[in-house]
């Protein structure tokens, strides 16, 4: 059972790192942003511009606190 | 005989379009991570998308293309994000020095015996994807057209061209710099990434298919922008608060 649980550990962590990686923020801003531009579509707003927007300010947020953390 | 010719020439332009990005993922991860897993990935997604071809035939065009769509590009676009990151950190922090080394830190492909399934399956889903809609376009025009032959051919012969061009270009791509690579790829996941999540919601891009090339300009200019303030940043220049 040890070597299992080992097993759905690991399959589990390859996962979260392929997916989320080391800065989780950035794949919660994707899931807020796809989920907004759900609800902007659904009420006929044009809402093709949130997520390029979200990439720019994520990468510029998590670049900066990435500078911070390594000085 | 002009029926055949026009649905030849309408596939196979049609399907180029999806091949070319089916091979610039095979070909970006296979640079980055290394062929042997790339390729089977690649082979194994041919694999399957053989058996989904055969198995659903006509049925083909039922398959909800849009949830598909949704949720790899949503996975790409995250997964995409952490390379276009660290692309840009590792650029403004070496720029473009050791051309063809290796990154100190990390080995240049996948150095463990067994199969890299980061690599795996980033070429498997970009080839099942991508080959469910050269699979679709190849139906429905070879159905509505009752040439159901040349839009074979025409959507294959597509496949095996440019895939052939991407790979036989690989030797070239491995003596760019690593680090510029990442980018690179990191940029191209995000493009179409950011591109398939909102075409599976169902949000129409302004210009169609031609957005993707605006989203790789955006994208390549952010880079740009913050390679240039964290070089800045590191050679003291700005401020990092």
């Amino acid at each position: 059972m040890d070597r299992l649980g080992s097993w759905v550990i690991g399959f589990g962590r390859f996962w979260y790192q392929f997916i989320i990686g080391d800065d989780w923020t950035m794949a919660v801003a994707v899931a807020v942003g796809l989920v907004l531009t759900a609800v902007l579509n659904a009420n006929h707003i044009l809402a093709w511009w949130l997520i390029p927007l979200t990439v720019v300010t994520m990468l510029g947020i998590s670049l900066r606190r990435a500078s911070k953390v390594g000085q | 005989m002009t029926g055949i010719v026009a649905v030849l020439i309408t596939t196979f332009l049609a399907s180029a379009v999806e091949a070319i990005e089916m091979v610039t993922i095979v070909v970006g991860v296979g640079a980055t991570r290394g062929w042997r897993s790339t390729l089977i990935g690649a082979a194994s997604g041919f694999g399957v998308l053989a058996v989904v071809v055969v198995v659903l035939g006509a049925a083909l065009s039922r398959v909800p293309i849009g949830p598909l769509r949704l949720i790899v590009g949503a996975l790409l676009l995250t997964f995409g994000l952490q390379w276009f990151r660290k692309g840009i950190m590792r650029v403004a922090a070496r720029g473009l020095a050791g051309i063809g080394g290796q990154d100190p830190h990390e080995a240049a492909e996948w150095p463990g015996p067994g199969m890299d399934w980061t690599a795996w399956l980033l070429a498997f889903k970009g080839v099942v994807l991508e080959g469910l809609e050269v699979a679709f376009i190849v139906v429905t025009f070879g159905a509505g057209a009752n040439q159901f032959g040349a839009a074979i051919v025409g959507g294959v012969a597509a496949v095996i061209i440019v895939g052939g061009v991407g790979l036989s270009l690989h030797r070239t791509v491995r003596r760019i710099p690593r680090s510029l690579l990442q980018l690179i790829v990191g940029i191209l996941l995000t493009t179409f990434g950011s591109f398939w999540s909102l075409e599976g919601l169902g949000v129409e891009w302004p210009a169609g298919d031609g957005a993707i090339v605006g989203l790789l300009v955006l994208y390549v200019l952010t880079a740009a922008t913050y390679i240039t303030l964290e070089r800045q940043r590191a050679f003291g220049l700005r401020p990092a608060a």
